[in-house]
């Protein structure tokens, strides 16, 4: 016998005697229920997107709106130019296709197989995302909508460009998407990302960039697609 | 008593003994309560969030075999390679096995408490293996031979004074006092080893049956790190870490940001499900889930206890536990410590071995009111007492409690008995303190209540 | 209403002031009191030992001197957790099931009786102190109380409550967990002492008087000059 057979067995034996249901008989539970619990999110873009950058400021991460992608490309040139990028690294989308040249610096892009050593190198990672979480002020990424798994999280400071359709109430609103964008062919890696990384293990205080980027910037653009 | 509760005993008393100490993780807690708090008020519902968490927990457990087995075919089904595991040894030499295939030097690893429940690391350097934890808490107590102080924070134990030695001693790095420079200085050593490591091992908070997808919690970056960069990830979990659907995490992760850390949400909450998928671009081209029993079938035997194993590992109750804050993480000799390591070792480790820390507990309750899928911890702790006395009572114990039984159910004795212990009082003022105090536990730290001269019963009985 | 009154033991015999006040606050109010003389102990420390069949000794006694109480008042809200909450375990699947069920809804801890159910929060007190209330755990975690204790004080003439930032937290003492692990319970009183002093107050209250033995004998031996004193005890000063 396999131990996957002999672990599933002892379950099943087990498992005959009953153990006493917690509380009230409980119905399906369903994305209804959690959003009635969580912290509420109101309904109109104006409330959520004010929420989103209230939660990303609270998350120490950079967020700014821009109404066109003339501003937009501005604001990465001046990022470029305060923080110093040297080399870059992006993946190949919409929005950076068309807003990253303006950048005119090496760029590695990272949607085919690459060297590890080149993304290690490159000052600043520059991604899209599936969608803006403004209850928790998370971007949702997948390795498929952001470059492969390494990009959002390697370069010492990522950057993520988004368009406001993108932003999501809350985090049902987030898991809903995910299935009605990818069905039952999910990418194989998929990340709520709130916040630049940090840790807090020494005497829990806080410290931005404990692995992952000590940056996070967020540009949205205030247009429809 | 067991060689165990010795150690617990001496451990307990060293660990009372030291004030700034007790002070020091009393203040660091105060602040995660602070923090904690704000977060819970976010919600609209928190006692509804735990109910509804309670219930998903609930069906998740007591439907196990099947979510597991939905789990694991949907794992399967896009190249991840599932192993099963009974024990602790099976699963080291599982890991063992695939490590060995690979012909692996070095081994980068993110938190994961499982991994401690086995000893991994033992084993694995004992095969020749390079092994190096990358979460900057287990990274330091790693460096320091250690296991980790506290579930989620594992060297809260530490001064930045103590880590900075360490560093310089370990690191050869320069001394400083500033939490920055000192994380600054792991994360310029841990980024060579994320690179250079030939496999991945990370543990996981939760396991998706309908999706078939493994959850990740943490706050670093060095998880994603260690799923992305290797060219071989192992994953080892607990098979009661299962959660039926998908969604059922946009309850988890807040609760667990909420109650593990006082966040909102934690830094990255990330979910795999398999290895490099054709068409993507980085990722590791071998998966290995190793999904472990290592007891747990037997506290899910327990019908009056199987909700521990609802447990999601996020220290809440530790942080609350006035045992915990005064003992601290080291002294239970666990790999689980605080309510939810005192209910469940006796079930991992053995009853008889373990009881001592059901009764190092005052039931407070203070456990049950904090967790957030509501186990019963403080009424198991009961329970295993319970256990434990039927199983093997202790001889002079049992005849005290005949003893008292026959006192207080029988009034001329009670009155008796109150008497003889006026009588006594003025001798044990002579006696108190020396070996001879039979009161001795309770007078080394406290005074004696003194007993009335007339008694509730004397009054009612004379008013009458 | 006729009360049948639960002087626990230790109440009992060391502290029957509190007892004694429990009496006549409840005659004041117009209430027939009876105390079994057979009752002494509700049997939990054995129960909380492991020791359930020694336990069950005790518990049979009080059961059986309950059985025709209409209204049973607890003067502990440990005790009362034990009648309340664990008698029912206790006895699952004997032949007192029943009866442990139906007193354990009758069942009330003082505070809660008077505010719950008699509906009364002025007792006409007068007790000119500062004082800080300790929530003892079993009656604030089994049994749910925190405001009655409350609610009473504040109609206390004189009286001046100042929470204090441990109010919920283990006074350390748990009944067998005192003896058997003194160094963690002497060090939990310590934090609970501490924070209390930290009030200014003159008096520590409670419902509870086995912690307010744990907490009085910490004060003690440090030679604190705070005091403690059992809730029924403030509520019957004039």
């Amino acid at each position: 016998m396999s131990e996957r057979e002999k672990i599933l067995g002892r379950i099943r034996e087990v498992l005959k005697a009953q153990a006493p249901p917690p509380g009230e008989a409980l119905s399906e539970p369903d994305s209804i229920r959690s959003r009635q619990c969580l912290p509420k999110v109101g309904e109109p873009f104006d409330e959520q997107i004010v929420l989103f950058a209230q939660k990303l400021a609270e998350l120490k991460a950079d967020f700014q709106i821009f109404n066109s992608d003339t501003e937009m490309k501005q604001a990465l040139v001046s990022l470029r130019d305060t923080a110093g990028w040297k080399r870059m690294a992006r993946h190949s989308g919409p929005l950076t296709d068309v807003l990253c040249p303006v950048l005119g610096i090496p760029c590695l892009l990272t949607d085919q197989p690459y060297d590890v050593h080149d993304l290690e190198a490159a000052d600043a990672g520059i991604s899209e995302c599936d969608a803006l979480v403004a209850q928790t002020g998370s971007v949702l990424v997948t390795n498929r909508s952001a470059g492969g798994r390494a990009l959002s999280v390697l370069p010492p400071h990522h950057v993520v460009l988004a368009r406001r359709e993108q932003l999501v109430a809350d985090l049902p609103a987030a898991f809903e998407l995910l299935k009605q964008k990818y069905g039952e062919d999910f990418p194989s890696m998929i990340s709520f990302i709130s916040g630049p990384s940090r840790t807090g293990d020494i005497e829990r205080i806080l410290v931005l960039g404990a692995h992952g980027p000590k940056k996070l910037t967020i540009f949205v653009l205030n247009t429809n697609h | 008593m067991s060689t165990f509760a010795s150690q617990f005993l001496q451990d307990a008393g060293r660990a009372t003994d030291n004030s700034d100490q007790r002070r020091f993780i009393r203040t660091a807690l105060g602040n995660y309560e602070i923090a904690r708090d704000r977060h819970k008020g976010s919600f609209q519902d928190w006692q509804g969030a735990r109910q509804l968490a309670a219930g998903i927990k609930w069906e998740a457990v007591n439907h196990l075999d099947k979510y597991l087995e939905q789990f694991v075919l949907k794992l399967e089904s896009r190249g991840t390679k599932v192993h099963w595991a009974s024990t602790g040894l099976q699963a080291r030499e599982t890991i063992l096995q695939i490590v060995r295939k690979k012909k692996a030097h070095s081994i980068i690893k993110s938190k994961a408490m499982t991994s401690e429940e086995i000893h991994l690391n033992d084993a694995l350097e004992k095969e020749g293996l390079q092994v190096v934890e990358s979460d900057l808490g287990e990274f330091i107590v790693q460096l320091r031979h250690e296991t980790p102080y506290h579930i989620v924070f594992p060297c809260m134990h530490l001064r930045r004074g103590e880590i900075s030695a360490l560093f310089q001693r370990e690191l050869g790095s320069a001394p400083t006092n500033d939490p920055e420079e000192l994380t600054m200085i792991a994360r310029r050593v841990l980024r060579k080893k994320y690179i250079t490591a030939d496999v991945g091992i990370t543990g996981a908070n939760f396991a998706i049956a309908d999706a078939g997808m493994v959850s990740i919690t943490e706050n670093e970056g060095n998880a994603r790190l260690t799923a992305a960069l290797p060219k071989t990830l192992i994953t080892l979990i607990g098979i009661e870490k299962i959660l039926p659907r998908l969604e059922d995490l946009a309850l988890f992760l807040p609760m667990l940001a909420t109650m593990g850390a006082g966040q909102q949400l934690t830094c990255y909450n990330t979910l795999y499900a398999g290895p490099r998928q054709p068409g993507e671009s980085d990722g590791p081209e071998e998966w290995h889930v190793v999904l472990l029993d290592n007891h747990r079938t037997q506290l899910l035997a327990d019908t009056e206890q199987r909700d521990a194993l609802h447990c999601i590992r996020c220290g809440a109750c530790l942080n609350v536990c006035p045992i915990f804050r005064n003992v601290g993480g080291h002294a239970y000799g666990t790999t689980y410590s605080g309510p939810i390591g005192s209910v469940i070792t006796p079930h991992l480790r053995g009853l008889q071995d373990w009881k001592h820390l059901s009764n190092a507990s005052s039931l407070c309750g203070a456990c049950t009111e904090t967790c957030p899928v509501k186990i019963d911890l403080h009424h198991h702790l009961l329970q295993n007492r319970r256990n434990a006395a039927q199983e093997k009572p202790a001889f002079l114990e049992r005849f005290a409690y005949q003893i008292f039984s026959l006192l207080v159910t029988k009034p001329a004795l009670w009155s008796l008995a109150k008497k003889m212990g006026r009588a006594m009082q003025p001798l044990h003022k002579i006696i108190q303190g020396t070996p001879l105090d039979p009161a001795k536990s309770w007078t080394q730290s406290r005074e004696l209540p003194r007993l009335a001269p007339e008694s509730f019963k004397d009054w009612w009985r004379k008013r009458r | 209403m006729t009360v049948t009154l639960f002087i626990p033991c230790f109440v009992d015999a060391l502290f029957p002031q509190a007892g004694i006040s429990m009496v006549q606050i409840l005659e004041r109010l117009g209430h027939k009191i009876v105390c079994p003389e057979a009752i002494a102990c509700c049997g939990q420390p054995a129960f909380n030992s492991g020791y359930w069949d020694e336990s069950r000794v005790v518990a049979v006694k009080v059961l059986e001197q309950l059985r025709d109480a209409e209204t049973v008042v607890i003067g502990s809200g440990s005790c009362g957790a034990m009648l309340k909450n664990f008698y029912p375990g206790l006895f699952a699947d004997t032949p007192h099931e029943k009866l442990a069920k139906a007193v354990s809804e009758r069942t009330w801890e003082f505070s809660e009786f008077l505010v719950d159910k008699l509906g009364v929060t002025d007792l006409g007190a007068r007790f000119p102190h500062k004082v800080t209330f300790h929530d003892g755990c079993h009656g604030l975690r089994e049994l749910h109380i925190k405001k009655p204790p409350r609610a009473l004080l504040s109609h206390v003439q004189g009286l001046e409550l100042l929470e204090m930032t441990e109010a919920e937290t283990c006074c350390g003492f748990g009944g067998t967990f005192a003896a058997k692990f003194p160094m963690i319970s002497a060090a939990m009183g310590e934090v609970k002492c501490a924070s209390a002093i930290e009030t200014g107050a003159e008096y520590i209250v409670s419902n509870d008087s086995s912690c307010l033995m744990q907490i009085q004998g910490l004060l003690s031996r440090q030679g604190n000059a705070l005091k403690t004193i059992h809730l029924a005890e403030v509520l019957n000063q004039e």
